[in-house]
């Protein structure tokens, strides 16, 4: 069934996150000096994963606190070629909250998943987020709790659950204490179910005649044809 | 959210298949499915496909369409959040309401100390065999409840819907930015006229209701085949047992004949035998220990004018209903619990709960049947009504609500009432909280909740909130003191609510 394969592909309880620091969030003020500062509404947050280890991301999960939108930009280093690393767009102003200025979505958690992304999240260094609040109506805005999952490759030969290849054929015989063989039986069973169906869909009105020679019933006369 | 369709799709349905497995439902269907392969026309080769064909044709497949359609109602479980956040994401509102809970508890609890009556204890014998012969009798004997008082009033549970406050929200740009007259200060999600028009498209001035379009007034000819038609429609919907379409059906008003078993079919509240059987159980916990909430049952009853025993009964089983309490997983509230011997006996009920119960009783006379769709409707809609929420029908939505459809389409009228001192909220509270049980005649509250189980939301009650000051507002420009404010919106029992809420919906000018 499409949904428990579903179930199956998504990130198991056991799969770690992966382990990253994130600096400080960069709050954007616009203005020149200190005093004449005002909030820009838009906060950068850095997530730079360890370094010499790329991650192929699976899905990246956050709480929200009060940001309205997201974009998710990725620099992805390609280990075969020499070339710089490179920032790549993911996701683009992805909306967080309906409404900027009311509460609907202000605290949710969100997941973003792989097949979500524009590009492919592989060979990734860095992941920066963009928040943006234009409303006023806020004081502060963030996202919390912010979690990377590797993606992992699917072990083939495990294709078909694991309780099922652990499920070991009983091929002893069991004890019968003189009771006909289990298989014999059922097969004797099947038979004559078959035949009730057959006859079942055979019905006619035809009599189903006697067995009797010449109007007696004794065994030791019964014809054999 | 913004989630890969696919992805969130295929995680719903995991959780419904989730939920339904081991439900009672579930092993009807899987024993039925074993007793059709006793027939001939189930084959070994199409077993698959015969056994679901034997679902569909003997209905069974209609109850479990009926059930997953009822899951889909509740919330979809997003993994990373943890359970309470799915009851409320905001967390400023959990802690509100836990206090209020707490406040409610510790009032109940004085009152316990005060009157020298225990929470809960058990009756004596002979108490209880005097009771359950009395049983069909209940509510015509009056004990002695002077000396029990409500726990708490609407207007306590409004001053602290009142005081609310986001700790995030800046209140500084107030006066400027958002210039809110009313009382409620959380920005809540609430929908104005023109997504009202969108949403609720079937009460539009064009489409015919029950309730008006089968008045006399309408030529004789035009109003059977109208009303001919309804009514065929809404047996067939019976019939076939569809809950969806009874729901949508439901929009337009039920024929009085069949709303019972439309507003049953909608809220999927079955009177099969394990649910007369818990019903018996409830009621053998009734005779068996008193609580001191049965005494404010007693007091509230009376109020009413409906058949009395029914009333107490419905409402003393519903207190014992541990049942009720597997539902408080979709609802921040959790409700006061009592023990007796280490047993939780008991959900608390609040104060007026009992108004939800009362118009039930003209529509349903079999005890467990109507304790049945009581529970659901009181899961689903009442409850909401007296818990702090961020849901779109919880009553703080309802109330913020009202107070911005009033100062966006009457800005003059709230005006008048503000510089009188009057605020709109204080006067509309007390109708919201209770779904205007009590305040409209009771053929016109029936239209009213019609409507709540065929939209699946509380809206519609901010709506005539706001419809009836729009039909009151000449008289209400007047006035020039609180109490002539409260004399004008007295009577609200000779009011028609359907017109009323067409006409401020579909008729005001934008």
């Amino acid at each position: 069934m499409e949904a428990v394969k579903m179930m199956q592909t998504m990130t198991p309880d056991d799969t770690k996150p992966v382990n990253f620091t994130v600096k400080a969030p960069v709050y954007l003020q616009i203005g020149d000096t200190k005093a004449d500062t005002a909030h820009s509404g838009v906060c950068v947050v850095d997530v730079n994963l360890p370094f010499g280890k790329p991650v192929n991301i699976e899905e990246v999960t956050f709480k929200n606190y009060y940001t309205a939108y997201v974009t998710v930009r990725l620099l992805r280093r390609n280990p075969e070629q020499e070339a710089p690393a490179k920032w790549c767009t993911a996701l683009r102003d992805l909306p967080l909250m309906d409404n900027p200025h009311t509460e609907r979505g202000s605290q949710d958690y969100y997941t973003i998943h792989r097949t979500q992304m524009q590009v492919e999240p592989d060979h990734v260094v860095c992941v920066r987020l963009i928040l943006r609040q234009p409303s006023l109506a806020w004081l502060t805005f963030s996202l919390e709790d912010i979690k990377i999952f590797p993606h992992t490759e699917p072990d083939p030969e495990k294709e078909v659950s694991d309780w099922l290849s652990d499920l070991t054929l009983i091929d002893q015989h069991p004890d019968l204490e003189g009771l006909p063989d289990p298989q014999t039986v059922s097969s004797s069973i099947q038979q004559m179910w078959a035949l009730t169906e057959v006859m079942q869909t055979n019905q006619t009105t035809a009599s189903i005649g006697r067995f009797d020679v010449d109007g007696c019933y004794d065994i030791s006369l019964l014809s054999l044809t | 959210m913004q989630q890969g369709n696919g992805i969130e799709l295929s995680l719903t349905i995991a959780q419904i298949i989730q939920r339904l497995r081991g439900s009672h439902l579930h092993s009807q269907i899987e024993r039925q499915a074993k007793e059709c392969l006793h027939q001939p026309d189930v084959k070994l080769e199409s077993l698959k496909e015969d056994v679901r064909s034997f679902l569909k044709t003997s209905g069974w497949e209609r109850k479990l369409q009926n059930a997953v359609y009822r899951e889909l109602q509740l919330p979809p479980r997003h993994p990373p959040a943890p359970p309470e956040h799915l009851k409320e994401p905001l967390a400023y509102m959990r802690k509100a309401q836990a206090s209020w809970e707490k406040r409610v508890l510790k009032s109940l609890n004085s009152m316990s100390t005060e009157l020298g009556v225990p929470l809960a204890h058990m009756r004596p014998a002979a108490e209880q065999k005097e009771l359950t012969n009395k049983w069909n009798e209940m509510g015509t004997d009056e004990p002695d409840l002077s000396r029990f008082r409500p726990v708490y009033a609407p207007k306590d549970f409004l001053e602290v819907l009142i005081g609310l406050r986001n700790p995030n929200h800046d209140s500084s740009e107030d006066i400027s930015a958002r210039s809110h007259w009313g009382l409620i200060q959380v920005p809540l999600n609430v929908r104005d006229i023109p997504h009202l028009r969108e949403a609720y498209s079937e009460l539009n001035l064009t489409s015919g209701q029950m309730g008006i379009d089968d008045h006399a007034l309408i030529h004789p000819a035009v109003l059977c085949t109208h009303s001919l038609f309804c009514l065929h429609l809404s047996c067939v919907v019976v019939m076939e047992e569809d809950s969806a379409a009874a729901q949508q059906y439901s929009r337009q008003g039920c024929p009085t004949g069949l709303r019972a078993d439309l507003w049953a079919l909608i809220l999927n509240a079955t009177n099969q035998p394990q649910d007369v059987m818990h019903y018996e159980q409830l009621k053998a916990g009734v005779i068996q220990h008193n609580l001191l909430v049965d005494n404010l049952i007693y007091k509230v009853s009376y109020i009413y004018l409906t058949p009395p025993l029914l009333f107490s009964q419905v409402l003393l089983c519903f207190s014992r209903d541990t049942a009720v309490l597997e539902h408080f997983k979709y609802n921040s509230a959790t409700p006061p619990k009592s023990y007796i011997q280490g047993e939780i006996i008991s959900v608390i009920p609040f104060h007026g709960f009992s108004m939800y119960v009362a118009p039930l009783c003209f529509l349903y006379n079999e005890p467990s049947k109507l304790y049945n769709v009581f529970r659901e409707m009181y899961i689903r809609y009442f409850f909401r009504l007296h818990s702090i929420s961020s849901h779109p029908s919880g009553i703080l939505s309802l109330c913020l609500q009202f107070e911005r459809l009033l100062q966006t389409h009457l800005p003059q009228l709230f005006y008048h009432l503000r510089q009188i001192g009057v605020q709109p909220l204080r006067l509309a509270f007390k109708w919201m909280v209770r779904a205007f049980s009590g305040y409209l005649s009771t053929d016109q509250l029936l239209l009213l909740w019609d409507r709540i189980l065929g939209y699946d939301s509380l809206e519609v009650v901010a709506v005539l909130a706001a419809a009836v000051f729009a039909f009151r507002a000449e008289n209400l420009m007047e006035v020039t003191s609180l109490a002539s404010a409260e004399a004008v919106l007295a009577d609200l029992s000779t009011l028609k609510v359907m017109p009323l809420i067409q006409v401020f919906l579909f008729a005001t000018a934008m």
